[in-house]
Parts: C-alpha cells; sequence; structure tokens
C-alpha cells in the first residue's frame, strides 16, 4: 500500500465518507464525539502519511513536536514578560527553520535533509507562524496542547490549506451548530464537493491531462526554430496550464472545505472567481485567498505598519511598493528556490505597483478617463492576461523550453 | 460621539474622500475605501490620536469595518 494523497483518488473519498459517517450523526444529533474526531484524524494521516514507507509520517511527527517547543515556549516566554522583538524574531525563525531547509532541499541535494520533507509542511508552518504572531499581540492568550494539535492536524486541510486561523477555527470546533444550521451547512458541503469534483476530475483532468501534455510537445517542438521558442503554441500553453491550475487547485480547495463543512466548521473559501477580477489586486483578494491573506496580514501589514510607525519611510507610496516587493519575493521564494519563482514573485510585485500607479492616475484625472461596461471588460481581460501570462512563468515551461 | 467625528477626519485625511462619514454603517473594506495600506495607516493614526494600542492582528476586519464600529472599539480600548 502506498501513501494515499488527500482527496485525488477515489479510495480516499471512500475512507473518508466512511469515516465521517459517525461525525455527521454525532452532530445532526447535536454532539461532537471528541474521542471519535481524533480516532478519524488518526486513521486519515496514517493512510496520508504512512501508507508507503513510513519516512513521511515520521517526519510529520517530529515536526509536529517541534513545532510545539517552539510555540509553548514562546507562549510561557510572553505569560511572564512582556515582549522583546528578539526573542519573538527568534520564536518565527525557529518556526519556520524546517520549511526553509525542506525548500533549500533541491539546491544543496542532501539525502538527510530531505527526510524532513512531508506533504503540506507549508501549511503547517503558515499556522504557526500565525499562533506565535497572535501569541506577541495578544490576541491569543492561552492554548492548549491538544487545541494546538487538532488545529494544526486538522485532516481536511492538512496537505494543501485553505488556512484557517486558529480563533476562528476555534469558535467552530468547539461550538455544536442547531440541527437547521447544520444541515445548511451539510448541504453548502455537498454542493461544494460536486462543483469539486467537476472541477478537478473532469475540468482540470481534461485541461491538465488530456490537454496539456499535448501542447507542451507542439510548444516544445518550436524550441530551437523560432527566437526564445515563441509560438502559438506556447500561447495556447499559457491559457491551458492557467485553466488546469485554477480548477485543479479550486477543484481541492472545495473538497476542503466541503468535509470541513461536514464535520460543522466553516473553513473559509480559496477561491472567488479570480478571473473576473478587475485588476491585479482584485485578482489576489479573489485567487489562494488564504494564503495572499496570511501574507497581507502578517507580512505586508507588519512591516507597512513597522516602517511607517518607526518613521523608515516617509513616503507613502515608496512604503507600499516595499511592502509589494517584499511579500511577493517571500511568496517566491517559498513556492521553492528557482528561478522561475522567483520571477514570478518580482513579476506580480512590478503589477501591484503598476496598478497601484494607475489608480493613482485614475483618480487624478476621473473626469477624463471614462468608465463604463466596455472599460470594465476590457479591465477583466487585461487582468486575466497578465494573470495568465505570470502562471506561464510560474509553470516552469519556459525552463524546459529555454535551458533543456 | 465627538469620537466619531474625529474618526471620520482621520479616514478624510487617509483617503482623500469627501463623502466618507455619510454613511456611519458602509462597510470600509466591501467598499473598496480601505485597503491594507490605508488600513495601516488608519490604525498608525488612531494609535497616536487615542493613545491606544491596536495589534494588527487584533485588527479583524469584521470588528473594525465600519466608522461605528471603529467607533464602539476605540471607546472600548481607552
Amino acid at each position: 500500500m502506498n501513501n494515499i494523497t488527500p482527496y485525488s483518488s477515489p479510495h480516499y473519498f471512500i475512507y473518508l465518507l466512511v469515516l465521517l459517517l459517525p461525525i455527521i450523526i454525532g452532530l445532526l444529533f447535536g454532539k461532537r464525539f471528541r474521542i471519535y474526531d481524533f480516532i478519524a484524524t488518526v486513521i486519515i494521516l496514517v493512510i496520508t502519511f504512512f501508507g508507503g514507507n513510513a519516512s513521511q509520517g515520521i517526519s510529520l511527527i517530529a515536526y509536529v513536536l517541534f513545532e510545539m517547543i517552539v510555540v509553548f515556549s514562546y507562549l510561557r516566554y510572553r505569560k511572564k514578560k512582556n515582549n522583546s522583538f528578539w526573542v519573538f524574531t527568534f520564536a518565527v525563525v525557529m518556526a519556520i527553520v524546517p520549511l526553509v531547509f525542506v525548500k533549500l532541499d533541491p539546491l544543496i541535494k542532501n539525502a538527510t535533509i530531505s527526510l524532513f520533507a512531508f506533504m503540506g509542511i507549508s501549511y503547517l508552518t503558515f499556522k504557526s507562524v500565525e499562533i506565535i504572531m497572535e501569541v506577541r499581540d495578544g490576541t491569543i492568550k492561552e492554548i492548549k496542547p491538544t487545541e494546538f494539535v487538532r488545529f494544526l492536524l486538522f485532516f481536511p486541510t492538512i496537505t494543501s490549506g485553505p488556512i484557517d486561523r486558529f480563533r476562528r477555527f476555534q469558535k467552530d470546533v468547539l461550538n455544536v451548530p442547531s440541527r437547521d444550521e447544520y444541515l445548511k451547512l451539510l448541504k453548502s458541503g455537498t454542493d461544494k464537493l460536486m462543483l469539486g469534483l467537476v472541477y478537478k476530475f473532469i475540468l482540470g483532468y481534461f485541461f491538465g491531462t488530456l490537454l496539456l501534455p499535448k501542447i507542451s510537445i507542439l510548444a516544445l517542438s518550436y524550441a530551437h526554430q523560432r527566437p526564445l521558442g515563441i509560438s502559438w503554441a506556447l500561447v495556447a500553453y499559457m491559457y491551458c496550464y492557467s485553466m488546469y491550475l485554477f480548477f485543479d487547485f479550486a477543484g481541492y480547495s472545495l473538497f476542503a472545505v466541503a468535509i470541513s463543512n461536514f464535520m460543522g466548521v466553516k473553513t473559509p473559501m480559496n477561491f472567488r472567481r479570480p478571473f473576473q477580477a478587475v485588476n491585479i489586486k482584485d485578482f489576489w483578494n479573489r485567487w489562494h485567498i488564504t494564503l495572499s491573506f496570511w501574507f497581507r496580514d502578517f507580512i505586508y501589514m507588519r512591516l507597512v505598519f513597522t516602517m511607517m510607525k518607526k518613521k523608515w519611510i516617509k513616503n507613502r507610496i515608496t512604503m507600499a511598493n516595499v511592502g509589494y516587493v517584499a511579500l511577493f519575493l517571500i511568496m517566491g521564494f517559498w513556492h521553492g528556490e528557482t528561478w522561475f519563482y522567483i520571477v514570478y514573485g518580482i513579476f506580480h510585485a512590478c503589477a501591484m505597483i503598476t496598478n497601484d500607479a494607475w489608480l493613482r492616475f485614475k483618480k487624478k484625472h476621473r473626469k477624463q478617463i471614462p468608465s463604463n461596461r466596455f472599460t470594465k471588460y476590457l479591465a477583466i481581460f487585461i487582468t486575466f492576461n497578465v494573470v495568465c501570462f505570470s502562471f506561464l512563468i510560474f509553470s516552469g515551461f519556459l525552463n524546459t523550453l529555454w535551458f533543456s | 460621539m465627538e469620537n466619531t467625528e474625529k474618526i471620520v477626519d482621520i479616514l478624510k485625511d487617509v483617503t482623500g474622500l469627501d463623502n466618507v462619514g455619510n454613511d456611519k454603517d458602509q462597510d470600509l473594506f466591501a467598499s473598496g475605501i480601505l485597503d491594507s495600506m490605508a488600513t495601516v495607516e488608519v490604525l498608525v493614526t488612531l494609535q497616536d490620536d487615542f493613545g491606544i494600542t491596536v495589534p494588527v492582528s487584533e485588527f479583524d476586519r469584521s470588528q473594525w469595518s465600519t466608522i461605528n464600529k471603529i467607533s464602539d472599539r476605540v471607546k472600548e480600548l481607552e
């Protein structure tokens, strides 16, 4: 038996629905069975991480123990003393050390380091860092080890998010919804599950598995015939990959939210019609929402807040732009240490800066610049193409086209 | 009441919009009046003008989303 990637095969769904049945029946009768929840979590985690060789599972356990030491040492410190910036920074650095190692792995190619890796380490790290940040701010004052583990290992979202927030999550798991509320949740969960199946296994499969390999071969055949290998096939690859990326990931995210709903947890949605965004800022409010909001709240806003408070930079525009570059560079590095992820980050930072400049210009010349249905569709069209181009960079296909 | 006027002034300064105070229950985030940058500016100004500390993570967008809500929260924290 091998590890089963969540939501990737019919087996997983069958195991999942069988395991969920007692939870669903319990919630229908206004009960949460804490011990059963725990057992179901363990079974799912075993299926996901211990199916093949157990190395992923062992890494997961080691990782959780390590993060617990970091988070609870920091919490103990915070209860006794006031806030030292350096202790806080040290805690955050420690919390991301395992992730940094795993991300650096392709660069150093060290067999020992890759032992730390397991599916979903990024997402668990986002959650741990959020807790440390909120412990610093005093918005999380108390957290029990069992609560921490339950939050981190909440299995519907364990491998790829959506990234929930601790206080929001607690509110749901400590509450038992009324039967009416829960029936609504069940219905919305079922709708999401169905839509997710269409997204991931029909549309995602069509674009990613049926179409993309064919376009890829065609586009690569132009590699040495055209300057930079630019061809219509490459353009087709860009759109096809973008569709695949969206339907695959949005489909997965719908599953994660649906299963959370079945468990009485309102995990936030990750996508909200991203291709209808009217500008790039709007796009990031609609695409991988929980990730972009995490970066907004815990990197961008904090950085800008510090810059403003300490008066490092006077000019507000410069400050916003520095914030964008920092945010998207970090996001690029987080995706992986390859040139195309970093360029993808820089590209989006530039797009955000350009967009802000345009919005300022538009504000000043409000009377001269028309705004109607046509300009709205034009804005959506331009944003869509900018985004698809960024996904072409992100896909790494240019790397294959140019360098191999 | 006085607080609310002060907050409206802050919002007008930050956003450069004159009609901000008209509807005190308007959602400032959903309507696009406040983006992240403007939010931080409002936060820092609130801290300076009212002498209150609002950590960024306390700034829950549902609890601070309208002028009336901001006013209530400021009163609590003062």
